[in-house]
């Protein structure tokens, strides 16, 4: 009797995690993050300066996802893949990044780029002359390949 | 700048070890005085954490490069913070010194 009740708590104690805790959202990859900090309307015939406290933050996964669709012209399964992503997660963060632009298109606003739920996709190359495989940390500005000094070296996604 | 290679025994005719927490030996390779020597990886049968010691280990040895077959989550996520260069090579049976002469070759090549 006493084993049974113990195991009602427990459910119910599941279930109050269940519903009172949302999951944790996975981290979606980011390749290279945006090269801007933002942008800024311009010819409002207001003092943009005055606004800039209202913007509209875009996520890094959000350019990755309009960078992917729109501009590497991917479909949606692939790019849900690269990101780490189901494809509706994908198709989600991809919609709200249209919106966000849309609405600071529209209400003429600023858009600031802002890290978000992103986790950089770490950078290896390969040599096609002795197929090293390596990275280059950022303090390094030489991009030839750590084992032969070939220049012939390639990006890709370990 | 020193450069590490995994291997498995002290000498350089000896095996390049493809693992880099769990390599016996790591050969350090200085690539301007072109002098080498071995060190113990005293953290080689260790249970867990052997990635993470090694990379501790390389950060304090002051490592710039590390030639390896592959390596750990958390050994990859300290060498990367810390501005490490990683090399993986996958080719079967080779020496320490075939690694040594590539990188010699590397810097007649620059």
């Amino acid at each position: 009797m006493r084993i049974f009740s113990l195991d009602l708590y427990g459910n119910i104690l599941i279930i109050i995690i269940k519903f009172a805790m949302p999951r944790p959202r996975t981290l979606r990859k980011v390749v290279a993050p945006p090269k801007f900090t933002g942008y800024r309307p311009y010819g409002t015939g207001e003092d943009s300066e005055k606004d800039s406290k209202e913007y509209i933050a875009l996520f890094y996964e959000e350019y990755e996802a309009i960078k992917l669709a729109d501009y590497d012209l991917m479909n949606h399964a692939e790019a849900a893949v690269l990101m780490g992503v189901s494809r509706s997660t994908f198709a989600r963060i991809y919609e709200k990044a249209r919106r966000k632009i849309a609405q600071a298109f529209v209400e003429v606003k600023e858009i600031r780029a802002v890290f978000g739920n992103a986790v950089l996709d770490k950078h290896w190359y390969v040599c096609n002359d002795c197929n090293a495989r390596f990275t280059i940390p950022k303090n390094r500005k030489e991009s030839l390949c750590a084992m032969c000094a070939s220049d012939q070296i390639e990006f890709i996604n370990k | 700048m020193k450069i590490v290679i995994t291997a498995s025994v002290d000498a350089i005719t000896g095996s390049f070890d493809k693992r880099f927490g769990r390599a016996a030996w790591f050969c350090v390779f200085d690539d301007v005085l072109e002098t080498y020597y071995f060190i113990e990886n005293e953290h080689v049968a260790a249970r867990t954490g052997a990635g993470t010691k090694a990379a501790e280990k390389m950060v304090a040895l002051g490592v710039k490069k590390i030639i390896s077959g592959d390596f750990g989550t958390k050994g990859m996520k300290i060498l990367e913070s810390f501005d490490v260069q990683m090399v993986i090579i996958h080719e079967e049976g080779l020496s320490v010194r075939n690694l040594l002469e590539r990188l010699s070759n590397h810097k007649t090549n620059k």
